[in-house]
């Protein structure tokens, strides 16, 4: 082969040195943000946001603005009951029971979601039949399947995963879709010349490459979860059900307690948002930044 | 064996080494055509394209925008058939693109052992056959380094590994330093030829670089455009290793500068 007479050993020490400086010169080393911009930059802003909030619940009260606790209860009434509840042990009770729900409600959609999405990406009738009806009970809020699924289910937890599953698989699956349907060629392309064709592309190239929007469907998912599951504790609030979130702010509007009612909200809120920024944001960051999709600001 | 109907590939590559071994070349194109259908019909890209790449033969495959290089590439890799001939290849050939196409979910390392996974190379031997090949592109140590913390000329490099990992008698190049700065493409077109003359593959590298054509090859086929046709064909005689400025190499890339530029002129004329 005419191979043989190539590379004397001088010339590739030569070489070694001169690739090792550009690799040196090129490669852009990762840097870690310091704990202290951390904070400064990314919890400050939303601490702030929320005192802003408080103060003018406060200001609101305290200037009389509004003065009538059976309307708005002050910052420091909610701030009673809430510890009244935990005194009584009952608070993490309220909170478990919507928990559970929503948390149960969401893995089912997952497990019927995702086998969904990859069915309507491939199959190209069901894509064809399937994805607008996806995208239209995307739009469709949750709290109109409560009626209904009382009168088929009736008032139990079935009725309530129902309601949950119709808010959130849509969603869990409208994200697979996307993902799949935004994934490069190219790495189609890559992985057929690689060998991975028919199932094994699917496993080793078209589902990691569209885990980004598959995540951010999980997300949107657990919101939806989260909604529908209000929704329908509020509705569908029974004895024999236990007391979840939705049913306290429903016993608290019956009693026109409006200091429960707020405790509600803000549990509500609060659960919503902690399991979104303990879950949901920290796995999407996890994604994105293996990728270096994740641009810092 | 002309044939006018293409063969699934696998089935016409395990005919070819069955009945005689090791094939004398690494890939035999014979009277290949090609047509899109286009606004005016069917438009004919590829014209009687007949080519052998011998065992180890480092071939470059030069032409103006539109003569088709691309196509003729994906023909021989097996991801499009020919609309006449028949390509024959031994094994399935690996492919390089122009952009790197490592995938960014996996480390650099991973990558390869995923090729060596889908060949099916057993769990214990990855690892260890994913050091050697990224030794070999003189990546030591960025096994565990995400795609986009690698520069340009790392990611190509292991974007050559992970072709490498295939283990093919045949190399597949679709402009891969196209987008690459000077020096570095100069680089790697040492590390290329090195690489090359280490693994002992052959080699069919797409582009309309003509001094990179020069530089790497041992043969340097011009393609016509519209439709494409084989032109013209030179054997470089200039040892290596060349430099992209060696005065041998200026001079004969100047003669087909002015062939190809000739090529080009025949279109403006009409």
């Amino acid at each position: 082969m005419a191979a043989t007479d190539t590379a004397p050993r001088a010339d590739d020490g030569d070489l070694a040195g001169l690739e090792a400086g550009l690799d040196a010169l090129e490669a852009s080393p990762t840097v870690r943000t310091p704990l202290r911009r951390l904070l400064t930059d990314k919890m400050l802003p939303p601490v702030l946001a929320l005192t802003l909030v408080l103060a003018v619940w406060q200001a609101l009260v305290s200037f009389r603005m509004v003065d009538d606790p059976a309307r708005l209860p002050a910052p420091a009434d909610v701030w009673y009951v809430l510890h009244d509840a935990w005194l009584q042990g009952t608070l993490l009770g309220y909170i478990w029971t919507s928990v559970s729900r929503g948390l149960l409600g969401f893995l089912l959609a997952l497990a019927l979601g995702t086998p969904l999405g990859l069915l309507v990406a491939r199959v190209r009738f069901l894509r064809a039949a399937v994805r607008p009806v996806l995208s239209g009970l995307q739009s469709l809020p949750s709290v109109a399947w409560v009626p209904p699924a009382v009168i088929w289910l009736g008032l139990n937890n079935r009725m309530m995963y129902a309601v949950v599953l119709l808010g959130a698989v849509p969603s869990i699956a409208n994200g697979l879709v996307s993902g799949i349907d935004q994934v490069p060629p190219l790495y189609l392309r890559a992985g057929r010349t690689l060998g991975a064709t028919g199932l094994k592309g699917t496993w080793h190239i078209t589902l990691p490459a569209a885990l980004p929007g598959y995540v951010a469907g999980l997300k949107q998912g657990w919101a939806f979860s989260w909604r529908s599951l209000m929704a329908a504790e509020i509705i569908a609030s029974s004895p024999d059900l236990g007391i979840g979130l939705g049913q306290l702010l429903e016993y608290g509007r019956n009693a026109s307690d409006m200091a429960m009612v707020f405790e509600a909200i803000v549990l509500v809120l609060t659960v919503g948002v902690a399991i979104d920024l303990l879950v949901f944001s920290p796995l999407e960051r996890r994604v994105l930044r293996s990728r270096g999709l994740l641009v810092k600001g | 064996m002309t044939m006018t109907t293409p063969l699934a590939q696998a089935a016409t590559t395990a005919a070819a080494t069955a009945n005689t071994g090791a094939t004398a070349w690494a890939a035999r194109i014979e009277h290949v055509s090609k047509s899109f259908p286009g606004p005016a019909g069917q438009q004919l890209v590829l014209d009687d394209i007949s080519l052998d790449i011998a065992p180890g033969e480092f071939i470059t495959l030069l032409g103006a925008s539109g003569c088709g290089k691309s196509t003729l590439l994906n023909l021989v890799a097996g991801l499009d058939r020919p609309t006449a001939g028949s390509v024959t290849t031994d094994g399935r050939p690996a492919l390089m693109f122009q952009e790197h196409a490592l995938f960014p979910w996996l480390t650099a390392g991973r990558n390869i052992e995923l090729a060596l996974r889908l060949r099916g190379v057993p769990r214990g031997r990855r690892r260890e056959r994913a050091e050697e090949l990224l030794e070999l592109v003189r990546l030591k140590g960025v096994h565990g380094k995400r795609v986009h913390e690698l520069s340009g000329g790392m990611r190509q490099r292991v974007a050559l590994a992970r072709a490498l990992a295939q283990d093919s008698r045949l190399l597949l190049m679709d402009e891969p330093f196209a987008a690459l700065d000077a020096i570095t493409r100069d680089v790697l077109h040492d590390e290329l030829t090195r690489v090359w003359a280490e693994t002992g593959v052959s080699v069919l590298f797409v582009t309309h670089n003509v001094r990179e054509a020069v530089r790497l090859a041992q043969r340097v086929v011009l393609l016509s455009s519209r439709p494409g046709r084989i032109a013209r064909q030179w054997t470089v005689g200039i040892p290596q290793p060349r430099r992209i400025e060696d005065a041998a190499v200026a001079k004969l890339s100047a003669e087909i500068t002015e062939e190809l530029r000739g090529e080009i002129r025949r279109h403006g004329r009409h």
